[in-house]
């Protein structure tokens, strides 16, 4: 089959390899019909996330057909369209009988390495380094789906690909951040980053009843898109003062959520602050570039919540843990337990209440992977997401 | 006699302290003005004669810690000592935006520190670990002996779970280096492992405690190719999550070149052998199976973790 494989850093390259296999009883195979690039992909294609080895198959949002099953999957059949969520669970361990499907306890089998950079592992994921698995990915023509039996969401109603498609990942990653922010009526919520995580934040925060959503970014199209989503402000962090911005908007209060969907790579206006960070992970001395959730937390109100899904791998310098203590701030985040939001979010969607399709700005064969990457990175061409077909 | 051997874990954090020290101290000897400026101390011409010094104490340690030799750790935190003293006494006479600056430096030296703190410590810890060993057999003259532990929570009742543990002959089911458990008369199992070398060695072992739901303790017999005991421990999980389960072994090592083989057989990282052998123990028990990636087909497995197979499908 063809699949698109990591071969280092700033480079992905499609070719021709094995198909999979079953290696489980609870395993399914999917033949993959739409799969798309994420912000955290990008992570891997920068060289951000350890344990990559040349030619992993990358990939973690991804949907099709069923075409095989293992003995051990009653719940689907041969032909069944599902789309199938990031994170790999088991369904039986504690966490997922507690519903956090991200930290199964069981579907890491390198858990021993993950351990010794984060103490504890969480679950498995579909392409996304050996640190979480060494499972191939879904940007590719067929997949391995294990715990087929607990994952994979059956659709069954009318729905093309594109509108269940983000159901795998973002749209119930962005949902979280909104909801782990706890909005009651008169909330302020800030999204930094209006990438499509931080879109489907700012359509979540809406939904969920706060007053005031505000997006903020560098880039004017994604912007726009956020004021679409629903953003009653948008800031632009390369043009204004983001902290007096929100002071101004908040008369002084700060927001009372802040979500972080901009994760470890993160630019800053300041060349000097941008150089630190960038000079500290060039020599190893941290491995994250995060200006966004250091600011989010000066930002948020006194007693608020800080909601952060944007991703971070390892160690970052001058964490502002003053701001967060003295200021009852609490901080509340995750990989997106993504089954437990599927039935729900798939209710909204089929229900007309979100069009997720919105956000997709490229559609590409996926022999044409390289160049999404590129464009998805680079901000080329006014993208913001980027759907494969094999 | 102790089972010292350095952790892994304490290895790997040297190696990232030892990268952070060279990249530090290259930058200190060869722009000594620029971390001046960058740290708030570029008003003073002791600094700049300070930095390079510094500099080179950085690569200085870097050197053993990209080795993997944790120990070293201690001389940074010494050295993170210092330089927070200075640093302090530098910021009690600054202030502005070169006082903001330093205190930056400041924060960030104390997050190395506390990292340094954290490896040397755990160093400490490998060596000084408590022993299972007095469950070994005292027939053999021994040296030394190899402790291992782990434990986990297994989401399924204390019975069941200690059943499952009692089979003895299923054990190779996610003990990876157990070749073969078989019955050897009432309450004894002949056991045969693999040794490196495709070589294996072989005991008897007696159960000689076995409380249902609670405990099974048992050790090697005489004429074992290595002596070895080991116990494990069923107890409920408090809020109804299962049971907990705590293993601990204890392998006799002799002098020599039969304590060496011993050693070879645990590799790298005998903690992490029973911690993954644990991991598929809780596996089969919550979820029916071992399970298995690409890049890990085996399943949980230490020696696997370092060579990884590319997460593409075997043909
Ligand atoms: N928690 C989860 O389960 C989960 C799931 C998917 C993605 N993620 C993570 O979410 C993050 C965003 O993903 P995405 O697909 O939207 O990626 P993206 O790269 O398209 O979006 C990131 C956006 O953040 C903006 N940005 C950069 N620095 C900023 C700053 N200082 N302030 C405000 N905005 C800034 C960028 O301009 C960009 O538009 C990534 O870190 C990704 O790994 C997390
Ligand atoms: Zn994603
Ligand atoms: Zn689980």
């Amino acid at each position: 089959m063809r699949a698109t494989q990591w071969m280092g850093k700033n480079h992905v390259e499609v070719n021709e390899v094995p198909d999979p296999r079953l290696l489980n009883d609870r395993d399914a195979i999917v033949k993959v019909t739409s799969t798309a690039i994420c912000g955290s992909d990008l992570h891997l294609y920068d060289g951000f996330i350890p344990t990559m080895k040349k030619g992993d198959i990358l990939g973690h949002e991804f949907m099709g057909e069923v075409v095989e099953v293992g003995r051990g999957v009653s719940n689907l059949r041969v032909g069944d369209r599902v789309v199938v969520p990031f994170p790999i669970a088991c369904g039986a361990c504690n966490a997922c009988e507690r519903g956090l499907f991200s930290v199964c306890e069981n579907s890491n089998p390198n858990a021993g390495m993950a351990e010794k950079l984060w103490g504890h592992s969480p679950c498995g994921i579909f392409g996304y380094s050996h640190l979480v698995g060494g499972y191939p990915g879904g940007q590719a023509e067929y997949a391995r789906v294990p715990f087929a039996d607990v994952g994979p969401f059956k659709v069954e109603d009318d729905l093309t690909d594109e509108q269940v498609l983000f159901l795998t990942d973002i749209f119930p990653t962005g949902y979280m951040g909104a909801e782990m922010c706890d909005i009651s009526p008169g909330d302020v919520v800030a999204v930094w980053g209006a990438g499509p995580v931080g879109l489907f934040a700012v359509a979540s925060a809406k939904m969920l009843g706060a007053e005031r959503v505000v997006a903020i970014d560098r880039f004017g199209y994604r912007l726009d898109k956020a004021r679409e989503a629903g953003a009653t402000d948008v800031l632009n962090y390369e043009e204004v003062d983001v902290l007096d911005a929100l002071n101004e908007l908040t008369a002084g209060r700060g927001p009372d959520g802040c979500i972080d969907a901009v994760g470890l790579e993160a630019t800053h206006p300041t060349t000097a602050v941008d150089a630190y960070d960038r000079a500290k992970t060039a020599v190893m001395a941290e491995t994250e570039r995060p200006h966004a959730l250091r600011e989010a937390i000066m930002a948020c109100r006194s007693g608020g919540t800080v909601s952060v899904i944007g991703v971070y791998g390892g160690l970052m310098d001058k964490f502002p843990v003053g701001s967060l203590m003295n200021r009852s701030l609490t901080v509340r985040t995750g990989q997106a337990h993504v089954h437990r939001y599927l039935k729900p979010l798939y209710e909204k969607i089929r229900d007309g209440e979100i069009d997720p399709t919105f956000l997709i700005s490229h559609t590409l064969p996926l022999d044409r992977a390289p160049e999404g990457y590129r464009m998805f990175r680079d901000k080329e061409d006014d993208c913001t997401k980027v759907v494969l077909k094999p | 006699m102790s089972s010292s051997r350095t952790r892994p874990a304490a290895r790997r954090t040297a190696r990232v302290l030892g990268l952070a020290s060279a990249g530090l101290g290259v930058a200190m000897l060869r722009d000594p003005k620029g971390v001046a400026r960058v740290s708030g101390v570029d008003d003073s011409a002791t600094a700049l004669s300070v930095i390079p010094l510094v500099g080179a104490r950085e690569l200085l340690h870097a050197l053993p810690l990209l080795a993997g030799r944790p120990g070293w750790a201690w001389t940074r935190v010494a050295g993170d000592a210092v330089d927070l003293t200075a640093m302090g006494v530098a910021l009690s006479h600054r202030g502005g935006e070169r006082g903001r600056r330093l205190r930056t430096a400041t924060a960030a030296v104390a997050g190395l520190a506390a990292l340094d703190l954290l490896t040397a410590a755990r160093s400490r810890r490998a060596g000084s670990r408590s022993a299972a060993r007095e469950l070994l057999p005292s027939s053999a003259p021994w040296k030394s002996a190899i402790d291992v532990s782990a434990a986990a929570t297994v989401n399924r009742p204390p019975q069941e779970v200690h059943a499952r543990w009692h089979d003895f002959s299923r054990l190779p089911e996610f003990m990876a280096h157990v070749r073969e458990v078989r019955p050897a008369g009432i309450g004894r199992w002949h056991w045969v492992a693999e040794a490196p070398g495709r070589r294996t060695v072989e005991w008897v072992a007696e159960v000689v405690e076995e409380s249902p739901g609670e405990r099974i303790r048992w050790r090697s017999l005489p004429g074992a190719d290595v002596e070895n005991a080991g116990v494990v421990e069923f107890r409920p999980a408090p809020g109804d999550q299962g049971t907990e389960v705590r293993v601990r072994l204890a392998y006799a090592q002799p002098g020599g070149k039969a304590g060496k083989a011993v050693a070879k057989l645990f590799g790298e990282a005998p903690d992490q052998q029973v911690r993954d052998d644990l991991a598929r123990f809780k596996q089969i028990l919550e979820t029916g199976q071992v399970v298995r990636s690409e890049g890990t087909p085996e399943g949980p497995l230490a020696r696997r973790m370092a060579k990884q197979q590319p997460a593409v499908p075997r043909s």
